[in-house]
């Protein structure tokens, strides 16, 4: 199993979620993060002061999945979350040992 | 017949006294909400606890012998029940110009008028002081301010009375209609006295000369709470013409009404003009604080002034407000809401003003006035903050101050569900 992990901005997220949808993936979680990469921050003033805008507000999700459909969901994400602007994100792809379902107990395949 | 026009006339010129006090009443809410809009959720509900805090205490001290000191009306406002109304109408008989003489009223509407403007006087310095000073300092000072350092300065005003025995100032020309100088100017004095020794928030200045941005959390309240005032102040400048029930009288409150409105636009307007030129974006900050800015400036003279006047007025504070708030960071005074710069330095704008469309005050006049108000108050303020700093402290731990005085000194979170650190 796979834990993928995509940071995407943030008005992306719908056209994301839709993607992984379609494609059969059946659990999302997100949640609201800040950051940068190569994408510099700017200034702005507030009542004539200074401040650096530099973490910028995105998106984290992140999918258990199979193995088998690890080259399907990478492919969604990129193709939902790309606008060809800078900031556009980042995916990682992460080995999951283990998945319990908490209200079943199933484990492994059956859990994601 | 006529006992029955004067008992209209008293009551008419009463309700007006006291609809325009549950007015300058609302401005409470808009200071409250302002400040709550531009500190930080940290500091929210502290200042919040400040501003229902010091309404309450200016109430209550203004009764005990605020009053008394200001205008002889009574320590615990001793004789406030009665009313004679043979002796009254008594009054309208013998009144000097008759029907269209000084108006005849209830001393307790005289009373719940005049309260309010002292709790409005006292809630200016809240928001100069947020973020870092003790709260129960701020409400001991707030129990001296208005028991005793406001009354005083207001006694030589409003109330007449000679500067300590020394000089007139109704004598030498002062104006002031509804307060520029008698309210505004003595709150940011106050507020000035306590942040020279109180000090800027932690990281707002930095080692060059560099000033930091410390953003509010909530603009959307910053701006209920402007529109507030600015609404409130209608009772503010209205009322200040302390009579409705005769044509002269209701036209001026007329007037009163319509270019304490039209300085407001042109402070708002002026700041936002000027935040767009020297920013190069609209500061919505900037824009609220010119509202304010222009209603404080014709508060010295609202009824002689042509609305056109008004406006220009109103923008010149507009324009004043934006740089002094510049300024005073520049001198590493951390005002957070720009109470100092919105009712100091416009205050005194609105002060000298005054002689340009009244004859009857001096610029000799308006300008001792703002000496005595300024010298009297910033030196009895300066001696209570630092008895109180020398006593308990003013100003909260830099851990505290991190960690912010909700939870230090309220133990409540403003925004439980949406904190941020």
């Amino acid at each position: 199993m796979k834990l993928v992990i995509a940071i995407i901005k943030p008005f992306k997220l719908d056209d994301v979620r839709e993607a992984l949808s379609e494609i059969g993936v059946q659990g999302v979680t997100v949640t609201e993060v800040k950051g940068f990469g190569r994408q510099k921050g700017h200034t702005e003033l507030y009542r004539g002061a200074e401040y650096v805008v530099d973490f910028l507000p995105k998106v984290k999700i992140e999918v258990a999945i199979a193995d088998e459909m690890l080259d399907q969901v990478v492919e969604a994400i990129s193709k939902a979350a790309n606008t060809g602007k800078i900031g556009d994100g980042k995916i990682f792809v992460l080995n999951l040992e283990q998945a319990i379902r908490i209200r079943t107990g199933e484990t492994g395949t059956d859990a994601i | 017949m006529e006992t029955h026009l004067f008992q209209l006339q008293y009551a008419m010129d009463t309700f007006y006294f006291l609809v325009c006090g549950a007015l300058v009443m609302w401005m409470a809410a808009g200071f409250a909400m302002l400040e709550a809009g531009l500190v930080r959720a940290k500091n929210t509900v502290e200042i919040l606890t400040k501003n229902v805090g010091l309404f309450s205490v200016a109430c209550t001290m203004y009764l005990i012998c605020g009053y008394q000191i200001m205008y002889g009306g009574g320590f615990f406002l001793n004789g406030i029940m009665e009313v004679d109304t043979a002796a009254i109408l008594g009054d309208f008989a013998t009144r000097e110009d008759g029907f269209e003489g000084s108006s005849i009223y209830s001393g307790a509407s005289d009373f719940f008028f005049q309260v309010v403007f002292v709790a409005t006087a006292m809630s200016i310095v809240s928001g100069a002081v947020a973020e870092r000073m003790k709260l129960w300092a701020f409400l001991a000072f707030a129990v001296v301010m208005t028991s005793f350092i406001y009354p005083m300065e207001g006694s030589w005003t409003w109330g007449g009375n000679d500067v300590f025995g020394l000089y007139n100032l109704g004598d030498l020309g002062f104006s002031d209609f509804a307060g520029s100088g008698i309210v505004h100017l003595a709150g940011a004095t106050a507020a000035l006295a306590a942040v020279l020794l109180l000090g800027p928030r932690h990281g707002k200045y930095g080692p060059n000369g560099q000033v930091n941005a410390i953003p509010g959390a909530n603009l959307p309240l910053a701006t209920l709470g402007t529109f507030i005032l600015w609404m409130g102040w209608f009772g503010f400048n209205g009322g200040s013409v302390l009579k409705l029930g005769d044509i002269a009288s209701a036209h001026s409150v007329a007037l009163a009404f319509l270019n304490t409105n039209a300085a407001a636009a042109g402070g708002a307007l002026a700041a936002l003009i000027t935040s767009r030129l020297i920013f190069g974006k609209a500061d919505l900050t900037m824009l609220l604080n010119g509202a304010l800015a222009g209603l404080v400036v014709i508060t010295a003279e609202a009824v002689s002034p042509t609305p056109l006047q008004a406006t220009i007025f109103g923008a010149l504070g507009g324009v004043l407000v934006v740089f002094s708030i510049l300024t005073l960071d520049r001198l590493k005074i951390d005002d957070p809401v720009g109470a100092i710069s919105v009712h100091g330095s416009c205050g005194i704008l609105g002060l000298l003003l005054v002689p340009v469309t009244n004859a009857d005050a001096s610029l000799l006049g308006q300008i001792v006035g703002a000496l005595t108000i300024f010298a009297w108050v910033f030196a009895v303020s300066l001696i209570v903050w630092s008895i109180l700093k020398a006593v308990m402290g003013i100003r909260v731990s830099k851990e505290d101050e991190y960690e912010g005085v909700d939870r230090v000194e309220c133990g409540i979170d403003a925004y439980p569900e949406f904190s941020r650190d």
